[in-house]
């Protein structure tokens, strides 16, 4: 059985990926030699860039702006066509006219983070200095290093306070990030499936991921921009993997059960014989159609750095203590990426902290990525608490 | 589950109304000065929440069910799923000014110590129970001879949540035990009007239906 298919190569050549990485089909805020983005691991980036999408409009005196912060694998394309592949926006069901976040009364932000591919700078743009792509030359970022940059974002939309700081999973620990690090600039925090640190078992998933990227040959030492390949098929199998932990076993078995793939019989083959292999093979190889493969290596990487406790003594209250800002914190019930135990330990410190703190855990079979999906509880509950912080802001809200 | 769907309290205590509002409800808001800080242990469905910060009252809640809180979420209220027995301990001393403990009491695991929480994380506790020792219940168990079962406790012994009931006599004399000062004590009877005030306490045991109560530290040394 040699025929055996695996992550077909991508359709998108390196240009054009390292095309959109420096010249973004959106808007684009540069900072020069005299603003560096001052990172963590000491060094300082500049120059450097920020690719962002808006919705909706800022009001007059700039009260309701939300800053949407996105997942491992997402973008700043929320509510429009993907310029790559073409679909529609990640978090559509969540940002729009009438939906949760809704367009006619807040002012939606969301930007590609730093480290990313798709507009912001990350190892697939070019390194001013050498004209060549930055590759693994790209510092190592963090969690910290992405928030700081849409700091300064914010700072040049003339955006003091945001009225919320909203993500999932990566977007949840940014937002988290924010609130901790910038209390006075966040009026409200919804913080959907995510932790204040990312866990061994995690971080475990992660190092597969990259270690799949790094044995495919095709990676060529994370310059194979220069040698004409990508690691599509390292890349696939991490995204794959990581899919698995994305969803639950329950809602495997209910969408793929023991299903075969167009074949009534097994071909007593390594061929796709099962649904199941088939969708994750699909997920590989849709995935690596627009992610940069060094760009994943860096993003995982911060992640796993991710310690909001460990920046204060390990007291996970204390990077709270004293906090104005109102909470809502989402988990739910079949996810095990980010279980509800680890949103139970960050509403028991906001506790601690006083803080004024809402903690709905939502029952579903999906996994992680019900966030991403169309489930009704979790909106009716995003909607609310953001109705209600609205009025505490004295914004105009839905329905009063 | 819908969110809009109601359900018996997880206390299973089914309240009287009075215009759609509990009478227990109104009697712990009217206790509660406006601009204050309120955590309301076991909120249920919110509506004594509702009923606070539409007065001006910072609230919070903190509720065992997860249809429970997830409906409280969805009306906008800070509302996290929790437990009296085990999530009180999170919480730090003087964090509010009043803690609400209504109809919940008879349903922890160590009422004694969720008590000393309360007045640990509040200036002032404010607590409602169903008084066991209101005279239908004695009859039941005197004349039927099984246990209690009113409009207002419906569960079946093998189903009840309520598992340390008790009377307001049991509960001045716990109060008493562990140097808590009584500010306030109403008992309300079974349409949930309030029992004359100069009544003598054998009064109250008998005839009050439950047994709402502001409380605060005593002071030390006492």
């Amino acid at each position: 059985m040699t025929n055996v298919q695996s992550i077909p190569s991508p359709s998108i050549h390196n240009e054009d990926r390292a095309h959109e990485a420096d010249h973004p089909t959106s808007q684009v805020a540069k900072f020069g030699a005299d603003q560096p983005l001052k990172l963590d691991c000491g060094v300082d980036l500049a120059p450097f860039q920020i690719a962002y999408q808006t919705y909706g409009e800022l009001n007059a005196d700039r009260s309701n702006a939300i800053l949407v912060c996105h997942a491992l694998t997402g973008d700043q394309h929320v509510n429009n066509a993907h310029p790559v592949t073409g679909k529609h926006g990640w978090w559509d069901t969540m940002v729009g006219p009438g939906k949760p976040l809704d367009t006619n009364l807040y002012f939606i932000i969301c930007s590609n983070v730093i480290g990313g591919c798709m507009g912001s700078t990350g190892p697939a743009s070019t390194n001013p200095a050498s004209g060549k792509l930055w590759g693994l030359d790209f510092p190592i970022i963090t969690l910290p290093d992405m928030v700081r940059a849409q700091t300064m974002l914010i700072d040049r939309l003339g955006i003091e306070t945001l009225f919320c700081v909203v993500g999932g999973s990566m977007g949840g620990m940014q937002a988290l990030q924010w609130t901790a690090a910038y209390p006075a600039r966040v009026f409200s925090t919804l913080a959907i499936a995510c932790s204040t640190r990312h866990s061994a078992q995690n971080i475990a998933f992660h190092e597969l991921g990259r270690q799949a990227v790094m044995a495919d040959p095709d990676w060529r030492g994370g310059r194979y921009f220069e040698h004409g390949t990508h690691p599509h098929r390292g890349l696939g199998v991490a995204r794959m993997a990581a899919h698995i932990t994305y969803l639950s076993d329950a809602a495997l078995h209910r969408k793929f059960g023991r299903r075969m793939q167009d074949r009534e019989l097994p071909t007593f083959s390594f061929d796709a014989d099962f649904q199941v292999e088939s969708y994750l093979r699909y997920q590989g190889s849709s995935f690596v159609e627009r992610f940069d493969a060094n760009s994943y290596l860096y993003l995982t990487r911060a992640m796993d750095y991710f310690d909001i406790a460990a920046d204060h003594g390990g007291v996970l209250a204390k990077a709270f203590s004293g906090i104005q800002t109102r909470f809502c914190v989402v988990s739910f019930t079949s996810d095990w990426l980010f279980p509800t135990a680890e949103s139970r330990a960050l509403v028991h410190a906001l506790n601690a902290s006083s803080a004024r703190v809402s903690f709905a855990e939502i029952e579903t079979d999906r996994g992680h990525d019900a966030f991403l999906l169309d489930v009704p509880e979790f909106f009716d509950i995003s909607r609310a608490f953001l109705r209600s912080a609205g009025t505490a802001r004295g914004l105009k809200t839905a329905g009063g | 589950m819908s969110l809009q769907q109601q359900t018996l309290p997880f206390t299973g205590v089914e309240p009287h109304r009075t215009e759609n509002l509990r009478s227990d409800h109104l009697l712990v808001a009217e206790m509660v000065q406006r601009g204050s800080k309120v955590l309301d242990v076991g909120c249920g469905d919110g509506e004594l929440l509702q009923l606070l910060e539409s007065r001006g009252i910072d609230g919070r809640g903190i509720e065992l069910s997860r249809e429970g809180v997830n409906r409280c979420v969805a009306k906008g209220l800070a509302v996290v799923q929790g437990d009296a027995d085990t999530d009180l301990v999170n919480y730090p001393d003087d964090a509010f000014d009043y803690v609400i403990l209504s109809q919940t009491l008879q349903a922890t695991r160590q009422p004694k110590v969720v008590l000393e929480n309360l007045l640990r994380i509040g200036h002032r506790a404010i607590v409602s129970f169903p008084n066991f020792g209101f005279w239908r219940m004695r009859l039941q168990l005197l004349v039927g001879g099984h246990m209690p079962r009113t409009e207002n406790l419906p569960a079946t012994w093998y189903d009840t949540p309520n598992i340390h009931f008790c009377t307001i006599k049991d509960f001045v004399q716990l109060c008493d035990e562990i140097n808590v000062k009584m500010e306030r004590a109403v008992a309300l009877d079974l349409y949930g009007r309030p029992l004359r005030l100069n009544l003598p306490w054998w009064f109250w045991n008998m005839f009050g239906e439950q047994g709402v109560f502001l409380l605060s530290r005593a002071e030390k040394g006492r």
